[in-house]
């Protein structure tokens, strides 16, 4: 279809403390084989022509593999269709004349910065208290040193898939981020690299995310129905082995 | 208590960890609960074997220690419950979404209601409570004797109770909230001590399932059954 009408309700705010509100968009000539940031563009380059204050939302690779768009469309974080980003969701899942409502992911930790951008940097401290690797640098080791089998190098990879979006949060009914610490503790519990500082990087990323005021993990499972990845909430499970293991179990002491 | 354990305990984790094995305990409660209260119903001789039952339950010693744990851990489960609810409703932060959706994976829809569900049944519970447990501890149940022994007719109380089509119909409809909160919640708590595992999640699923229909449904025919007999 050449020619969609949409009524848009999009969340704008001015920045993090001003009070924001929705406002609502009519916007035509939509084709149906835009991606749904191209539809944005389209409104966007409307709103510049008429010399108004374009909406802010985040966007890198509109490839769906950069974890940057972040999305609350009709509810669902990156829209409708289940593991696809906002940015690989097309106009032809919606019907013309459709009203369509955009919101910023809501959630303590991620503060607004304008409109529908948010601050993620709330997972990027996570990843800093522990989701990495300790290595020396030097020559890369040959793969076919390190073995592993291949299943759970299936299983790490599943888990490294993450894009680190913060779906996850955004779709919790309690703004837990437990699927994405769930994805980084798993996937490095998995691979021997991993396994060495396995037992102080789970308590200090438990201990990051709740630093951080995510809220608390009740397996209702709608991150892993948002997930652009479809991580699944086993990961969790996996996250609270290793944690209950940690700190009951090990010696360590984190943070 | 050593500080490590102090944090395990307050950690997202932890508290989750708590909720699950305070209410895999109730979870354990509750078959015992049924299968002592059926007397009532199974039991046709007014009330002895029931009133004996509830007798050597208020009696013998190492039931009354674990009552005493089983009232801790049904305060423990709701007080931490609605602390989670308060601080997970402050993780969303101010402005809540204007479009509400309840799309889940592998989990029902009872598991976003688990915090209403259980302030609902923590309400029936006080009620409950207050309705038996607290008139025989204050004494206001006729004595009965058996075997020269005066016991206290509790079966008299609860027959009376349930001769109220009223209350009937409330203790039915709070079995359904119990059936809905148990539907999440057996397999929730297995899945927050991390037993997530391809052989054994989906016996957990099914028994869990069969669980939480049979306990309520079986607590559910007492008060009609009761009432129908009466009529």
């Amino acid at each position: 279809m050449e020619n969609m009408k949409l009524k848009l309700r999009i969340w704008r705010q001015g920045g993090k403390y001003p009070k924001g509100q929705f406002v609502e968009y009519p916007l035509d000539g939509v084709n149906d084989h835009m991606s749904f940031l191209e539809m944005l563009d389209v409104l966007n380059e409307k709103l510049i022509s008429q010399k108004e204050d374009p909406i802010a939302f985040e966007h890198d690779c509109r490839e769906g593999i950069c974890g940057t768009c972040s999305l609350v469309i009709n509810g669902y974080p990156h829209g409708p269709m289940q593991q696809t980003t906002a940015c690989q969701l097309h106009m032809r899942n919606f019907r013309d004349g459709e009203t369509i409502t955009i919101e910023p992911w809501r959630s303590r930790a991620f503060p607004i910065v304008k409109d529908l951008v948010v601050n993620r940097d709330a997972f990027d401290r996570i990843i800093q208290a522990g989701g990495y690797i300790s290595i020396d640098t030097g020559q890369a080791q040959d793969g076919n040193a390190i073995p592993i089998e291949k299943d759970q190098a299936s299983h790490a990879f599943d888990a490294a898939t993450c894009i680190g979006c913060g779906a996850c949060v955004a779709a919790c009914p309690n703004a837990s981020a437990m699927l994405f610490l769930g994805a980084k503790v798993s996937h490095l519990a998995q691979v021997p690299q991993g396994k060495v500082e396995a037992e102080t990087r789970v308590q200090r990323m438990v201990h990051q995310h709740d630093v951080e005021g995510f809220g608390q993990c009740s397996n209702i499972t709608a991150c892993e129905a948002e997930c652009p990845k479809g991580i699944s909430v086993e990961h969790i499970a996996r996250l609270n082995r290793q944690y209950i293991a940690s700190t009951i179990g090990s010696e360590k002491v984190a943070n | 208590m050593t500080s490590w354990f102090a944090k395990f305990l307050t950690s997202s984790i932890g508290k989750k960890v708590i909720m699950s094995l305070t209410g895999l305990f109730l979870i354990s409660f509750l078959l015992v609960h049924l299968l002592g209260n059926l007397q009532l119903i199974l039991a046709q001789d007014q009330g002895q074997t029931f009133n004996e039952y509830a007798y050597f339950m208020t009696h013998n010693p190492v039931i009354k220690f674990l009552s005493y744990g089983l009232y801790a851990f049904i305060l423990i489960h709701a007080i931490q419950g609605l602390l989670l609810a308060y601080n997970n409703r402050k993780a969303r932060g101010d402005q809540r979404y204007a479009v509400k959706v309840d799309r889940t994976a592998g989990a029902s829809k009872s598991s976003i209601y688990m915090g209403s569900l259980g302030t609902v049944i923590l309400i029936f519970i006080v009620i409950h409570m207050a309705q038996f447990w607290l008139q025989m501890k204050l004494g206001n149940t006729e004595m009965v004797v058996y075997d020269e022994e005066p016991v206290k007719d509790l079966y008299t109380l609860v027959a009376a109770v349930y001769q109220n089509i009223g209350f009937v119909i409330f203790y039915v409809v709070a079995m359904i909230f119990i059936a809905f909160h148990l539907w999440h919640g057996f397999q929730s708590a297995w899945q927050t001590l991390g037993l997530n595992h391809k052989k054994y999640t989906p016996l957990i699923k099914a028994v869990g399932y069969v669980y939480s229909v049979l306990i309520p449904l079986g607590f559910a025919a007492i008060p009609v059954i009761m009432f129908l007999r009466q009529q």
